[in-house]
């Protein structure tokens, strides 16, 4: 194994850094600009049963050190992403990748989950079960632990390949949530999801997201995602991915000695397109400079 | 599309809410007017997309209008300043469908993309015409440019401080071939239906990324959800839904 290569639920990784759903689209746009299999993984557009729109615009506000977004879910829909998406992917990508999976009710998740199970590229499910930016779905199954266990053993019972149940910061106690999934079957978990947010125009003196709020991301989260993960991982025997503000190769580092097994990066791709890449660059060099041979050396580290 | 170090050589106040940049690097990735490029600001996490105004190899010209704190510091920038900037962003103008008489239609900072359009239809041998709509007389911009270009551009203002008052859709009534149109949404609303031919528009939006990932720009069309930034911010009079 290379020392970037990091193990998730059995399969292996060659460096830790994936791109975070909803930050990559579907891949294609990126594939336009760099070979996109330097990559450890890819975690796709969040995935719905029926096609989305989304929210009506503006979806997307500027924030000190990051931004707020309210995109809800746009996305093809299930079998669209399985007719048309997945195999355009499959042309650019020879890897697994991560499908990120939304709904509104428990039997939507599974469905969703069901069809996407016998696709061959698809090595993992990510359950969102934290978007901000939908009513009556995505955050509701994630503030509660039954409601995220009954979102996880749903899927479980419908799929073979390994579920990560994908975190939400905005509440009051994320190990209560991360234990209930663990315990419903689980095989790894992601965090954070955005944290819910609010911008406000001053000439229009009315929220600038027609949403209202949106799901803050970028610089501005890092430490408290961090703080999560450090949390989490240390109430869970199952792996964790950690994500929120993560824009170097440091972050990433700083991330796995909190307890990350592998890392997403999400608003930075937004800011450069070539985040990704440029922080796989500066990986070694980094672990260099901390004196380590082997990056799954760091992971939980900073627990003592 | 491509990232590049780019130099700002000229920024240059214009009116009291434009100015002239002028940035030097390699622009071979801007192939069509109605393309934009984003720049990433010192201390703004998102980058500001602005339509390309007129390019050559070695530099591109922007119109940047105030809106907001990350133009107001842009108009600020010494010439010197390095900015990280991508360009050849999203789909320009169909220069095919021009005809022999095509009309060029722009509002406000809209009139931007209008300048390298022209430039580009008179090389391909038609005779564009060109009505540009301001608020006043103080904010009239680019007509030296497109002077210097042979084209005399009708102006309206809101105010009948210049030109023709009123919109730009009370100089529409000549007849044209296809139609090109940069500015706000209810000035390209407005000038879709004056027309009775086809015609192109380019539109604003609010965006994240600017390179078609992150969906924050999606507007409905008739050819179903398309994102400005990647699908556009050219789009086709059909397409249009007009919701708002």
């Amino acid at each position: 194994m290379d020392r970037l290569s990091v193990s998730l639920c059995g399969i292996e990784l060659t460096n830790p850094v994936i791109p975070a759903s909803g930050t990559f689209g579907y891949g294609h746009e990126m594939a336009e600009l760099y070979d996109i299999n330097c990559l450890g993984a890819i975690a796709l557009k969040g995935t719905t049963l029926k096609p989305r729109f989304g929210n009506p615009t503006p979806r997307i506000a500027e924030a000190p050190a990051g931004m707020l977004n309210a995109v809800g879910l746009q996305n093809p829909g299930v079998d669209a992403v399985i007719a048309e998406e997945l195999p355009r992917l499959q042309k650019v990508f020879h890897k697994p990748v991560i499908a990120n999976v939304s709904g509104f009710s428990v039997e939507e998740y599974a469905e969703v989950c069901r069809r996407l199970d016998d696709q061959p590229q698809v090595g993992w499910l990510e359950v969102n079960i934290s978007c901000p930016n939908v009513h009556g779905g995505g955050m509701s199954f994630g503030t509660d632990p039954a409601a995220a266990a009954a979102v996880t053993s749903a899927v479980k019972a419908v799929t073979k390949k390994p579920v990560i149940v994908k975190l939400s910061p905005n509440v009051t106690d994320i190990v209560s949530i991360a234990k209930a999934c663990e315990g419903a079957g689980a095989d790894a978990l992601s965090l954070i999801n955005t944290v819910m947010a609010l911008r406000i125009d001053l000439k229009t003196r009315r929220p600038i997201l027609t949403n209202i709020t949106g799901g803050l991301s970028g610089p501005a989260v890092f430490p408290l995602a961090l703080r999560m993960v450090w949390q989490v991982s240390r109430a869970v025997r199952i792996p964790v991915i950690g994500l929120g503000g993560v824009s170097s190769a440091e972050d990433v580092l700083e991330m796995m000695l909190a307890g990350a097994a592998a890392v997403q990066v999400g608003a930075a791709n937004l800011r450069d397109p070539f985040a990704c890449p440029k922080i796989i660059q500066a990986l070694p060099a980094a672990l260099d400079r901390l004196g380590a041979d082997d990056i799954r050396e760091l992971i939980g580290g900073a627990h003592g | 599309m491509k990232q590049a170090v780019f130099t700002l050589t000229e920024n240059e106040a214009l009116t009291s809410r434009f100015s002239l940049l002028r940035l030097q690097g390699d622009c071979s990735a801007i192939h069509t007017p109605g393309q934009f490029v984003s720049l990433s600001l010192p201390g703004f996490f998102l980058r500001r997309p602005f339509s390309v105004c007129d390019w050559d190899e070695q530099s591109f010209s922007l119109i940047v209008e105030q809106v907001g704190k990350g133009t107001e510091l842009l108009r600020t920038l010494p010439a010197g300043t390095k900015l990280d900037v991508l360009t050849g962003l999203g789909k320009g103008f169909d220069l095919s469908r021009a005809g022999d008489a095509p009309l060029l239609v722009g509002g406000g900072s809209g009139v931007s993309p209008l300048l390298g359009l022209a430039r580009r239809l008179l090389e391909q041998g038609c005779s564009p015409r060109v009505i540009l709509g301001f608020p006043g007389r103080e904010d009239l911009i680019l007509l030296d440019e497109l002077f210097r270009l042979g084209i005399a551009p009708t102006v309206t203002t809101d105010d009948g401080s210049f030109g023709i008052r009123g919109r730009v859709t009370e100089a529409m009534d000549l007849p044209h071939s296809f139609f090109y149109a940069c500015g706000p949404a209810p000035m390209l609303r407005a000038v879709c239906e004056k027309s009775p031919v086809s015609g192109q528009i380019s539109l604003d939006a609010r965006m994240g990324c600017g390179f078609g990932a992150c969906m924050g720009c999606t507007i409905p069309t008739a050819a179903g959800p398309k994102r400005v930034c990647k699908d556009g911010p050219v789009f086709d009079k059909e397409d249009m839904l007009w919701t708002d």
